[in-house]
């Protein structure tokens, strides 16, 4: 199991595209993978599942962490890392 | 009885004299009963999860088909959360313990649904309501109850109801439906936003004892301007509403009538007035207010929407598609137009002081040419059989443009020795958008067969003002005599070179700058779709006599206040 905590820094968060986005590049992988919201210590949630992501309500300047496992574990964190790094392809 | 009168929010434009339809959701009662195995009731999951993902779908093309792409992407979510893992999951997990699946998929809505409401920030305790939408579709599903009971709904009536969901919303028979009248909601809620692209009056906010004061066929007048809603109206109040309708009709026919016609000035100078598309669907949308063609296409939404650029292909059949709708109408496709402030995941952006100023548009297409090459291949290969042409953004060197125009060759070039069918003849301009590239005109024209202003642009590098920025977007002015005079020097020097020039910024569709833009001989003005039969309307009642007096009268001002009040008190005039 590999773990990264990621600082958000798009303007709306995990929401709407940005969260669309997110679930959809984890759903890529076949590992297992979990995020949480380190910034409001809320639990882990499955990071394929929409509504679970929606409800860590993950704001600008929170800070996430995500945990993967599975044969491709290495590959869907630096995935998701980019992903939220790059802003989501938004301000 | 005595007339009552009632205001909410108004929502969506438009009056209406009529009946309600009480709309009330049936209930969905859950039966008590023995559960089967776990197989069973996942089984009977699954099949109702099929179903409501084809219902879905429905609801999605039928709004892509009626109000476009924009409205219809809530049920795009709607189906994300269908497939949601933890939607099934938990379902399961209930199951498991001896629940029924009804029973199981109530209570995961419920619990996913409190967990959103529940949250601070209103932008996430709004998509509670996406849950219990999908929730109860599946239970309703489940329990083998119709779509909606607005099925009940036989002759035109304005529907009352305490809410509607995006889903409700959509299934409104537009033939049947005069307007909706609702309890709660706000102006940003989904169906008030969907209200006002359907045209469809709509009146929000209306309060709690709605359904109290109003049952089936009550007779009532809604005003979705105003947002006022009269009970029982007296005869009085129905001849004054039906006036206002009537004036406020012929007026909408009159605008229907200048849509289909071409553009032409009273004295008949013919100019084309377009369309500024950004999605497939607009297009239709374009055709249907009268477009003469499309000024600008933005391509943004195909980059944006992956985390990779888009392949030739895919952007041929959108192209293909778009040029399509437009028949012979020239389509002016904008190549990439993006950069810092809005960076898709695939390129490597660095980190910029000012994005505005640093790496976009045209910039990125000439470091990044692959991408660049890939888009017009499409581009090329789309316009065979069609009036396309290229427009490159944000030019403000020649250099740039000749480069640009080489790989536009090159591209050609590879076509023809791969035997690919392409159009040759495609004419290849720029948007003026940067005060550079509007003094440069004359220049610029040895390698630009077009231009497009691009006003918005055009006015933040000018103004240098951030629209964005509440505390300088008071200088964000378009018709600032700065601008106006870099737009004057744009159509008087591509004139002069034999080049025609159109304008793709929000200026040309706004009816205090048509006069001043017609008076400096602009030759294209494309604009919102909406705006274009209030346009064509306004142009057919100028002469060139007015216009040119109007412009130069104009040029002689000191402040855009002065300017917008002088043409304003001549179209009042008018009016």
């Amino acid at each position: 199991m590999i773990e990264a905590t990621i600082p958000v820094r798009n303007e709306v968060g995990l929401h709407a595209r940005p969260a669309a986005l997110f679930v959809k590049t984890a759903a890529k992988f076949s590992s297992t993978i979990k995020v949480k919201n380190l910034t409001t210590n809320g639990n882990f949630v499955d990071a394929k599942s929409i509504i679970m992501v929606l409800t860590l309500g993950v704001m600008k300047d929170h800070e996430v962490v995500i945990q993967s496992e599975g044969a491709d574990a290495d590959a869907a964190l630096d995935a998701l890392r980019a992903l939220i790094e790059n802003n989501f392809g938004e301000a | 009885m005595a007339e009552k009168n009632f205001k909410g929010i108004p929502a969506s434009d438009g009056i209406v004299v009529g009946q309600v339809f009480c709309y009330i959701p049936v209930k969905l009662e859950i039966p008590v009963c023995a559960a089967g195995t776990v197989d069973e009731e996942m089984g009977r999951f699954y099949t109702a999860r099929e179903h409501a993902r084809v219902e879905i779908q429905g609801l999605y093309d039928m709004v892509e088909n009626r109000a476009g792409k924009e409205e219809a992407v809530i049920f795009r979510a709607h189906q994300e959360m269908l497939s949601d893992p933890a939607l099934e999951g938990k379902a399961r997990e209930y199951v498991e313990i001896g629940l029924t699946i009804e029973q199981a998929v109530a209570k995961v809505t419920d619990e996913l649904a409190s967990m959103l409401s529940g949250m601070d920030d209103e932008l996430f305790a709004a998509r509670a309501l996406d849950v219990r939408d999908v929730g109860r579709r599946i239970l309703r599903i489940l329990l083998g109850l119709p779509d909606t009971a607005l099925a009940a709904v036989v002759k035109p009536s304005i529907i009352v109801a305490e809410d509607l969901t995006p889903s409700d919303t959509a299934s409104l028979d537009p033939k049947l439906t005069l307007g909706f009248i609702t309890a709660q909601g706000g102006i940003t809620s989904h169906s008030a936003i969907l209200a006002r692209t359907l045209g469809l009056p709509a009146i929000v906010g209306m309060g709690n004892d709605l359904l109290v004061n109003v049952s089936n066929d009550t007779f009532i007048v809604m005003d979705g301007r105003t947002g006022e809603m009269i009970i029982n109206p007296d005869l009085e109040t129905v001849t004054r509403y039906k006036q206002i309708k009537a004036q406020r009709d012929s007026h909408l026919q009159v605008l229907k009538i200048a849509a289909k016609k071409d553009a032409c000035t009273a004295s008949g100078r013919r100019v084309e007035v377009a369309a500024n598309i950004g999605e497939v669907s607009s297009a239709h949308d374009a055709m249907e207010h009268g477009a003469e063609g499309i000024g600008l296409l933005r391509t943004e939404f195909l980059y944006l929407e992956d985390t990779q650029p888009p392949s030739e292909d895919k952007q041929y059949q959108i192209y293909r598609e778009i040029f399509e709708v437009m028949g012979t109408r020239p389509v002016i496709v904008r190549t990439l137009d993006i950069g810092g402030d809005k960076p898709p995941a695939y390129l490597p952006f660095p980190e910029e002081m000012n994005p505005f100023l640093g790496w976009r548009a045209i910039r990125i297409c000439l470091d990044e040419p692959e991408m660049f090459k890939t888009q017009l291949r499409a581009i090329l290969r789309a316009a065979v059989g069609h009036q396309a042409r290229i427009m490159f953004p944000m030019v403000s060197d020649l250099d740039e443009l000749r480069h640009a125009r080489e790989i536009v060759e090159t591209v050609k070039r590879d076509l023809e020795l791969a035997s690919i069918e392409f159009s040759a003849d495609v004419p290849v301009g720029i948007m003026v958008e940067t005060p550079a590239a509007a003094l440069l005109v004359d220049v610029l024209a040895e390698a630009s067969d077009f231009f497009s202003i691009g006003t918005n642009d055009l006015t933040q590098y000018t103004m240098a003002v951030d629209r964005g920025n509440a505390k300088v977007s008071g200088l964000f002015q378009p018709l600032h005599p700065a601008v106006l005079r870099l737009i004057k020097q744009t159509i008087d020097a591509s004139h002069a070179k034999g080049k025609w020039v159109g304008m793709c910024g929000e200026l040309a569709g706004m009816t205090n700058a048509i006069p001043i833009l017609l008076g400096f001989g602009l030759d294209e003005f494309s604009m919102n779709p909406r705006a274009i039969p209030e346009a064509k309307h306004l142009i057919g009642k100028l002469t060139d006599e007015m216009v040119h007096e109007i412009a130069g009268q104009a040029m002689s001002f000191g402040t855009a206040a002065e300017i917008e009040n002088y043409v304003k008190a001549i179209l009042a005039e008018l009016a």
